[in-house]
């Protein structure tokens, strides 16, 4: 049939947009005709994966463009879980900023966290008064996290690729860890735990023991996960040569984390720019050559072992002594503890600024409302989270409140390589790609 | 800006960045305070002199070599040294070559663009827009950032996505939350918000939104409304 064949024409149309060229109407029975026409040339489909495909790491979604089973191009459409943290955190004081920034990188509160803080110390200037023992629970929370935020990675990753044991075995792992978490914050994810100054509660009783014991069971159960997978031949099948980018293609696309650590660069900021006092643990940097995701998942095993090793460290190294700077005009004024309803609170602090102290009610009621303000000034302040660099670049005007807070999420800067990773390939090497990459899309699109 | 709050000895017109009026926000009401009266100049970092310390100054020395090679001029309006940080304050017109110099010249070589950000001054006559890129070294093991200012009448900035592909998201993100115009961006579209928005969320004219909660009788307003310390 052709443009100028007006005879099965749509009487409600009032004229036509297409008058040169082949026209195929859907009046049926013109199969043959239609099915003939493409004879030749591939046939290209575009197909929207996501964002609710279980296996784009949530709510991710990529189009691709396909010819039979390979990927011609792979685009990302991300913004489906932007939330506005960054807006609402110019609208609260410098403290209530670490409650909107556990949030972003759900899988790395922590880290979110730290980064944070880091940035509002280095703006207030008192980054060497940060006691000792906070600067350890820091190092340790850092750790268990990243452990959790890998085996999540090899959990998800493992299941989008048809490894469902895998996916057990990680998740019942990480459970291990938020315990820890739900001992120590009270919270086993969005904790905001580390706050400007320290941290926000000591460890309670029996945490060390709880935690030193984990690390033991944790050993023997990544050793489990990491036998079942390591050398896997199916394992093996679908991630080997599978997400290829090389230090060329990571320095272009500002990759780091494991995937730049998967091309044989041992860069990492905890040995490069240390913070928290990471230049007094001993520990190693991963490194694979393959630059490919079974590399990626070989880092992750590896990086899990150095971090329980730190944990180690960590446990050795505390001491007795505060946990919150000693500045009384930026630390928080109490220190809660866990009472018999099992709420956080402080009976001391309370029985002070109700019955002693009139001062001190007027000390915290300003802390806690007003806020601390913080001289003017930018800085970015990055660390090294789970999947790669991960900075804060924060402004104050000199004022109670934020005056921009930038997140750098590493998760957001490398889904950009997903084109470089996939294209030409075929599309069940996407989720393999993807998954190496592992990133966080709370962290994303924030 | 038409008149100068009191300032600090040495501050010059590009380090004030705008003023904070009064400590509790009220208006329309009766301040009985006296705090409303407040004028305070916000003054960022000012220039710092060379030497800088460190490897602040053999960067500085190699961009300066590098760029008179390259035969542009009056490219950097101030070098700041503030809390152990470089910053490059460049002009708009120079960025590409001030960004070409440092990835490409060996003594300098910051491989890696790994953040745009922008950061809205509403009070800043004629430099509204300040764009904030942080470039890293994995050779040298250093890192510096770069913050151009550019007017808001006019929002363009040449696009950094030929020299460093990285810059692509953090770009559009960019042009999402500010409304910065890159120009040479290959496909500069809204990344975090719909595509049909309306606005730049992250300017400072673009209100956070909220509803007045009720409860128990009490009316508490939305967090942009609040009693501001500020």
């Amino acid at each position: 049939m052709t443009a100028t064949d007006f005879t099965n024409a749509d009487p409600f149309s009032g004229s036509y947009d297409t008058t040169e060229g082949t026209v195929y109407n859907l009046g049926g029975g013109d199969w043959d005709s239609i099915a003939a026409a493409p004879e030749g040339e591939n046939e290209r489909i575009v197909v929207n994966m996501g964002p609710q495909h279980p296996s784009t790491h949530g709510v991710l979604r990529m189009i691709l463009e396909l010819e039979g089973e390979t990927v011609v191009e792979a685009r990302c459409g991300i913004g489906f879980l932007h939330t506005g943290i960054e807006k609402n955190m110019e609208f609260r004081t410098w403290v209530q900023g670490v409650t909107y920034v556990t949030r972003m990188d759900y899988l790395a509160p922590m880290f979110n966290e730290t980064a944070y803080c880091l940035s509002v110390e280095r703006l207030l200037g008192i980054e060497d008064q940060i006691p000792e023992r906070a600067n350890v629970i820091r190092v340790m929370m850092m750790e268990l996290n990243r452990v959790s935020s890998h085996l999540v990675a090899l959990a998800t990753g493992g299941m989008e690729l048809g490894a469902l044991t895998a996916m057990i075995f990680g998740f019942r792992e990480r459970e291990l860890v938020l315990d820890i978490f739900e001992m120590v914050s009270g919270l086993r994810m969005n904790s905001a735990y580390i706050r400007p100054g320290g941290v926000a509660i000591d460890l309670p009783n029996g945490a060390e023991e709880k935690i030193r014991e984990t690390v033991v069971l944790l050993r023997k159960r990544l050793k489990d996960t990491a036998d079942l997978l390591v050398g896997n031949a199916i394992w093996m099948g679908r991630t080997v040569g599978v997400g290829y980018l090389d230090l060329t293609g990571c320095t272009a696309l500002g990759m780091t984390g494991p995937v730049l650590r998967s091309t044989g660069l041992p860069h990492d900021l905890r040995k490069s720019a240390p913070y928290c006092g990471y230049e007094n643990y001993e520990f190693n940097v991963p490194t694979q050559t393959t630059c490919d995701a079974y590399g990626r998942f070989l880092i992750r095993i590896a990086e899990m072992r150095e971090s329980l090793n730190i944990v180690d460290q960590c446990l050795d190294r505390l001491v007795p002594g505060p946990v919150m700077i000693a500045d009384k005009k930026i630390a928080w004024p109490s220190q809660l503890s866990i009472g018999g309803d099992g709420q956080g609170n402080s009976p001391e602090h309370i029985q002070k600024i109700m019955s002693e102290s009139m001062e001190a009610l007027i000390h915290h009621f300003k802390l806690v409302t007003e806020g601390f303000s913080v001289p003017a000034g930018q800085v970015y302040v990055p660390i090294e989270s789970p999947r790669g660099e991960l900075g804060a670049h924060v402004v104050s005007t000199g004022g109670t409140r934020p005056y921009r807070v930038h997140f750098r999420d590493p998760s957001f800067n490398n889904l950009q390589a997903v084109a470089a990773m996939s294209e030409g390939s075929m599309i069940a090497d996407v989720i393999a790609a993807v998954a190496s990459i592992d990133p966080v899309m709370g962290g994303v699109d924030r | 800006m038409s008149e100068l709050p009191v300032v600090p000895l040495g501050t010059t017109e590009i380090d004030l960045v705008g003023v904070r009026k009064g400590s509790f926000g009220t208006s329309g009401s009766g301040d009985t305070s006296g705090f409303g009266g407040l004028v305070a100049p916000i003054v960022m970092p000012g220039a710092s002199l060379p030497p800088f310390g460190g490897w602040f100054d053999e960067v500085a020395e190699e961009l300066a070599l590098s760029l008179l090679d390259a035969g542009v001029s009056g490219v950097v309006e101030k070098i700041v040294i503030d809390r152990g940080e470089m910053t490059f304050h460049v002009k708009a017109e120079h960025l590409i070559s001030f960004m070409t110099e440092c990835r490409d010249e060996p003594a300098l070589r910051f491989e890696m663009c790994t953040s745009v950000s922008g950061v809205h001054f509403p009070e800043d006559a004629d430099r509204e827009l300040h764009i904030v890129y942080s470039l890293l070294s994995i050779t040298h093991n250093r890192r510096i950032r770069v913050e151009v200012s550019i007017p808001d009448a006019d929002r363009h900035l040449p696009s950094l996505v030929a020299l460093y592909p990285s810059a692509d998201w953090h770009e559009r993100e960019t042009w999402d939350f500010f409304g910065i115009i890159f120009d040479g961006h290959p496909a500069l579209t809204r990344i975090e918000m719909p595509d049909d928005w309306v606005g730049h969320p992250q300017r400072k004219d673009y209100p956070l939104g909220g509803i007045p909660i009720e409860y128990k009788g009490a009316t508490i307003p939305s967090p942009e409304h609040r009693r501001s310390y500020n």
